[in-house]
C-alpha cells in the first residue's frame, strides 16, 4: 500500500525525522488557512498523487510541473489553484493522468548539499538493507548503473537491529562532520525504527538534504507498506487513498481476486498467480495484447467468477476474453458452471475462448457445450492463445 | 531416489482442525501418504478422522513428534500465527517445514529466517503449494504429497520441477505426464520475497540424486533467484534442464499477484532472466506450453532418456 508525500512526512515527524514544516489543502478556500501556518517567504507547492515524476510531470491543461517553487506565499497560493483538481501526467501514471486532490505546501529549504536515503527488503540476503548515496535528487538506478561507487549499502541483522557502528559507517561515507553528522546519524536511526515498527516495504527519502544552518532534512519522502502486515496497522490502513487507486482494482480486491489493469485489448481470467501471468505472456508471444492480470485464486466460487467476468467486461477496451483454468484441486465443472452463469448475467458479446485442464474437466466441457453459449474451445494454453489472437484481431 | 521426502515420510499438519489444512489433509491420505498426527493447541487427545483412518491431534509439535516420529510438517496455520507455527517446528527438531500459508508479513518472514540460522530444520515457502514425490499406485497414488497440489497428474519417473508458482507447476507436471514422462518429485518454493529453500537449493539435491535425469525450472520476474541458479547449473550440472520465466508482460513496479513477483530494477525483469538461461546453456520454454517439450529437447541433444 502506498500512502502520498504529505502522510509520509507526517509519520516521519512521529518518529523523529526531521522534515520541512507543511500543511495541506484540498479546497482552494483552505489555500489561505494552510498557508498562513507557514512562515512568510519562499514556499514549495506539491501536488499529492502516488506517481512519481511529478517535477517533471505536465497538466493535461498544459499547465508544466506538478511541484513548483514560489517565492512568496502568494505565488504558491496562485500556483495551486493552478494545480488543484487539475489532472497531471508523469512517466509513471500513465497517460490518463491523475487528480491532484490536495496540495501540500511547504517552507522551501535552502539546500547545501543532496543525498540519497532508503531502507528496503535485500532479497539476497533476507535481511533490510539501507541504501545511501551522495547522489541525492537523482534517479537511483542510474546512480547505480553509472557511479556505483558512490552507492552504499549496510545490512541490517535482523536480531541486533541498525547497530551504531553501522551508522557510523554510513555518515563517513556519506561524508557528514559535525553538528551534521550527528543529526544525520539520528535520522537514520529513526528512519530504521519507522521502517522496522510499521512493516514498510520501502522508505525512500530523496533527496535528503542538508541547510546552511546545519539541518539534515527528508526534503521528500516516498513510503510503500507491506499489504501482509495491515492487519496489525490499523493506523496505516486509515491512510488509503482510494481515489489513486483503479476503481476495477478496488472492486476486485472487494471480491478477493487479485486484478491488475493493463493496457490491451484481450482480457484474461485465470486461476494462479504464476499461470496468470504467463498467460499474459503468451497472448502477447502470439501477437496479442493482455487488457490485466487476473487471478481468480486456487478455490474459486461462481460468485468469484461472476464478478470477475463483471470487472473484465467494465474496461472498455476489452475486445476478446481468454479463460484460462488448470483446476488441480478445483473442480473444472464449477468454473464451467460460473462462466455459464456469468456470461447469461452480463450479456457477454465478445469472442470467448475458455481453455479448462484438470480435475473433473469432462463435465466442466460438456457444461460449457449444452449451454449453448458461442465459446470457443482451446486444448493447451497456445491453442486457446492462438485463437483468441485470431478472434480479437 | 526423490528428493527431501519419500512416499514412507511421516508427516504432521500443523492447523488439521481449520477448513483448509482439514480438506488437504484428506486429500493426502487419500493419495497415501502417511499423515501421522495434526497439532492445534487445545485440541490435543482428540482425533481427525476420515474414511477408515483416525489422525490423533496434539497440543505441539514437540508432544506429536514424540508420540509418532513425524519428521516433515505442513503448515495450514492463519498468516498472523504462521511464523511461530514454523518456528515451533523447528524448535521441535523437524527436518523439513512446509508452509503453505499465504500472506505471512515480510518482516515475520525476515525474523523466522534469522531465528533459523544454524539449525538443521529446512524450511520450504511459504506461499507455496507444497512437494510430492509420485508413488507407483494408480494416478501416483502411494507417494507422499505435502501440501495442496492435485496427486493424479504426477507419475512416478525421472524429471525433477521446481516452481515458485503452483497451477503454473501444475501445468509442468501435466504436460510431462500426457506425455508418460514421470518425475521423481515436484518441489514449489513460494511466491514470497523471502522464502525458506530458493531455487537453487532444489536444483542442487536434484543434480545430486541419482534418480533424477532432467530438471525443469520454472521462475518468474522479480529477484535474482533464478539467476543464481543458472550460474550453479551452467558450473556443475551435467544434466539436461529446461526453464521458464513467467512474467514477460508484468508492468514494472506492480505485483503480479505473488508478493515477490514484482519487477524492481533491469535485472530481475523476464527478458534478463531469460538472457541468463540462453547463456547457462538452460532450454528456454519459449510459452509455457512448451515446457516439457523444451525438456525433451534439452534431454535429445545431451542424450539423455527421460522415461
Amino acid at each position: 500500500m502506498n500512502i502520498h508525500e504529505y502522510q509520509a512526512k507526517a509519520l516521519f515527524e512521529k518518529f523523529g525525522i526531521a522534515v520541512p514544516k507543511g500543511t495541506t489543502a484540498t479546497t482552494p478556500e483552505a489555500f489561505i488557512t494552510a498557508l498562513a501556518d507557514l512562515p512568510e517567504g519562499p514556499t514549495m507547492v506539491k501536488s499529492q498523487i502516488h506517481a512519481g515524476g511529478r517535477g517533471k510531470g505536465t497538466f493535461t491543461d498544459g499547465f508544466k510541473g506538478g511541484v513548483k517553487f514560489c517565492k512568496t506565499k502568494h505565488d504558491a497560493r496562485e500556483m495551486a489553484a493552478k494545480m488543484l483538481g487539475n489532472t497531471l501526467v508523469t512517466a509513471q501514471t500513465g497517460p490518463a493522468g491523475r487528480k491532484v486532490q490536495t496540495i501540500y505546501f511547504t517552507v522551501a529549504s535552502e539546500i547545501k548539499k543532496e543525498y540519497y536515503l532508503a531502507i528496503l527488503l535485500d532479497r539476497n540476503s533476507s535481511k533490510p538493507v539501507i541504501v545511501a548515496s551522495t547522489e541525492g535528487g537523482m534517479d537511483i538506478e542510474k546512480v547505480a548503473h553509472d557511479t556505483p561507487e558512490k552507492l552504499f549499502k549496510i545490512i541490517v541483522d535482523p536480531a541486533y537491529g541498525l547497530a551504531d557502528f553501522q551508522v557510523r559507517e554510513l555518515i563517513f561515507k556519506l561524508g557528514f562532520t559535525g553538528a551534521e553528522a550527528k543529526h544525520a546519524a539520528k535520522l537514520i536511526r529513526n528512519l530504521y525504527t519507522c521502517y522496522w515498527e510499521t512493516d514498510a516495504a520501502m522508505l525512500e527519502v530523496n533527496p535528503l538534504i542538508t541547510t546552511p544552518t546545519g539541518e539534515v532534512l527528508a526534503l521528500d519522502a516516498k513510503v510503500s507498506f507491506d499489504d501482509n502486515a495491515l492487519f496489525r496497522h490499523p493506523e496505516i490502513v486509515s491512510l488509503r487513498d482510494l481515489n489513486e487507486e483503479d476503481s476495477k482494482e478496488i472492486e476486485a480486491s472487494k471480491h478477493s481476486l487479485s486484478y491488475i489493469a493493463l493496457d490491451g485489448n484481450i482480457a484474461c481470467l485465470v486461476n494462479g498467480a504464476g499461470l496468470a501471468m504467463s498467460t499474459m505472456d503468451i497472448i502477447q508471444h502470439f501477437g496479442g495484447t493482455p487488457a490485466n492480470f487476473l487471478d481468480v485464486g486456487g478455490g474459486a466460487t461462481k460468485a468469484q467468477v461472476i464478478a470477475a467476468f463483471k470487472i473484465i467486461l467494465g474496461d472498455p477496451n476489452v475486445k476478446g476474453i481468454l479463460v484460462n483454468i488448470f483446476g488441480g484441486i478445483m473442480d473444472c465443472n464449477v468454473i464451467a458452471t460460473g462462466i455459464v452463469e456469468a456470461v447469461k448475467e452480463v450479456g457477454l458479446k465478445l469472442p470467448l475462448v475458455v481453455r479448462l485442464e484438470g480435475n473433473n474437466v469432462l463435465a466442466g466441457k460438456a457444461t460449457l457445450d449444452a449451454s449453448g453459449l458461442a465459446l470457443v474451445s482451446g486444448s493447451t494454453m497456445a491453442d486457446a492463445a492462438q485463437k483468441i489472437v485470431k478472434l480479437v484481431a | 531416489m526423490a528428493i527431501l521426502i519419500t512416499p514412507s515420510t511421516k508427516i504432521l499438519v500443523q492447523g488439521i482442525t481449520g477448513d483448509f489444512g482439514g480438506r488437504h489433509a484428506k486429500l493426502s491420505l487419500d493419495y497415501g501418504t502417511q499423515v501421522v498426527a495434526g497439532v492445534t493447541p487445545g485440541k490435543g487427545g482428540l482425533f481427525f478422522e476420515h474414511g477408515t483412518h483416525k489422525v490423533p491431534i496434539f497440543n505441539s509439535v514437540a508432544d506429536a513428534v514424540k508420540a509418532t516420529g513425524a519428521t516433515v510438517s505442513a503448515v495450514f496455520v492463519p498468516p498472523p500465527f504462521a511464523a511461530d507455527a514454523i518456528l515451533e517446528g523447528v524448535d521441535a527438531g523437524l527436518d523439513l517445514v512446509v508452509a503453505i500459508t499465504e500472506g505471512i508479513p515480510v518482516k515475520d518472514m525476515i525474523r523466522v529466517k534469522r531465528a533459523m540460522q544454524g539449525k538443521a530444520t529446512r524450511l520450504l515457502g511459504p506461499n507455496c503449494p507444497g512437494i510430492v514425490t509420485p508413488g507407483t499406485g494408480k494416478d501416483s497414488s502411494g507417494g507422499c504429497r505435502i501440501g495442496i497440489a492435485p496427486g493424479y497428474i504426477h507419475k512416478q519417473g525421472h524429471v525433477g520441477v521446481v516452481s515458485r508458482s503452483g497451477t503454473l507447476t501444475y501445468e509442468a507436471v501435466f504436460q510431462l505426464t500426457s506425455k508418460n514422462i514421470g518425475q521423481t518429485t515436484c518441489v514449489g518454493i513460494g511466491g514470497d520475497p523471502v522464502n525458506g529453500t530458493s531455487h537453487l537449493d532444489i536444483i542442487k539435491l536434484f543434480n545430486a540424486d541419482p534418480e533424477t535425469h532432467g530438471i525443469i525450472l520454472i521462475g518468474e520476474i522479480g529477484g535474482n533467484a533464478e539467476v543464481e541458479a543458472a550460474r550453479w547449473i551452467k558450473a556443475n550440472c551435467k544434466k539436461p534442464v529446461a526453464g521458464f520465466i513467467a512474467g514477460a508482460t508484468a508492468p514494472a513496479g506492480r505485483r503480479m499477484g505473488h508478493a515477490g513477483a514484482i519487477v524492481g530494477g533491469a535485472e530481475d525483469t523476464a527478458a534478463a532472466k531469460i538472457a541468463v538461461f540462453q547463456e547457462c546453456g538452460i532450454e528456454v520454454a519459449v510459452t509455457p506450453s512448451d515446457m516439457a517439450d523444451a525438456l525433451l529437447r534439452s534431454a535429445k541433444a545431451m542424450g539423455v532418456t527421460l522415461t
